[in-house]
């Protein structure tokens, strides 16, 4: 009953998809409109927070090797505290904007750990690929947040935050356990299905 | 003599406000017809056209019907209030 790997991928890629959508329309119409209603204000900073406690049962269940624990478990911490410091900051109990430097700080984390638990190269499958590339997109990606922190009414670094999440999502969507790139597949990687 | 002004001076903030507020409302529909578009493509991707022999996750966790519904919810939910909001803040 234990899903593959690419649906657990697919499942995440949804939610990357609702924070990014949350993300792009506050960036349209400004933080002092979206924050207007209290749930929408809580919205995406719990679905952050959400997907970090997700992670663990990921942690948990694909034990390919340590390697990936440690990843998986890393990436869970950071979205926790990223999303538990964003609801805080929502919530008045935080009041500092150095705060929002944590979801620099998670984007960077999760970006080395995809990184360093992808131990092909880019062209050996699609899955090899996609760790390369998406680790890539976290690490540049925290420019936005972490410039964000000292520019917080810029519209070009609010679309550019959202924009990582929605290309995070599309490359988690296409996400395969055996299946090509760009026409190459090491005969290492197995025979590619669906 | 020529007039430069405008004879109904352009009321930018208002052409703005329109402008999100287009924009906040197509949203959920461009994300509808993103994953429309994608099964067209590779319908494959879609395994309720094709149930038979496929295994619960399969059936479960089908990502072009996972975009469709972040899309509906989105329309259904978010946009609605947001574009209320964005009108009222005149």
């Amino acid at each position: 009953m234990q899903p593959a790997a690419e649906f657990v991928h697919w499942l995440f890629a949804t939610g990357f998809l609702i924070l990014g959508l949350c993300l792009l329309s506050e960036a349209i119409v400004g933080a002092d409109v979206w924050n207007r209603r209290s749930w929408r204000a809580y919205l995406w900073p719990g679905t952050a927070f959400l997907m970090g406690i997700g992670m663990w049962p990921v942690m948990i269940l694909f034990t390919n090797s340590t390697l990936h624990m440690v990843a998986h478990s890393a990436w869970a911490q950071v979205l926790m505290l990223a999303g538990g410091a964003e609801l805080a900051l929502v919530r008045g109990r935080l009041s500092s904007r150095y705060w929002h430097l944590t979801i620099a700080l998670a984007l960077v984390v999760s970006g080395t750990a995809s990184l360093v638990h992808e131990q092909n190269p880019w062209y050996f499958s699609r899955s090899a690929f996609i760790h390369h590339a998406m680790g890539w997109l976290l690490i540049t990606g925290a420019l936005f947040p972490l410039a964000r922190t000292f520019r917080p009414r810029s519209f070009v670094l609010s679309a550019g935050f959202a924009a990582t999440f929605l290309v995070v999502s599309v490359l988690l969507y296409s996400h395969r356990d055996v299946a090509d790139i760009f026409g190459h597949l090491s005969p290492a990687a197995g025979a590619p299905h669906r | 003599m020529v007039r430069a002004e405008p004879a109904v001076p352009l009321d930018q903030p208002r052409v703005r406000r329109l402008v999100r507020t287009r924009v906040v409302a197509a949203i959920g529909p461009v994300t509808v017809l993103a994953a429309v578009i994608w099964t067209i493509f590779q319908p494959y991707r879609l395994t309720l056209l094709h149930p038979r022999g496929q295994g619960f996750w399969w059936l479960a966790v089908e990502p072009p019907l996972l975009i469709v519904l972040v899309g509906l919810l989105f329309s259904a939910f978010v946009a609605p209030g947001l574009i209320e909001d964005l009108e009222d803040d005149r």
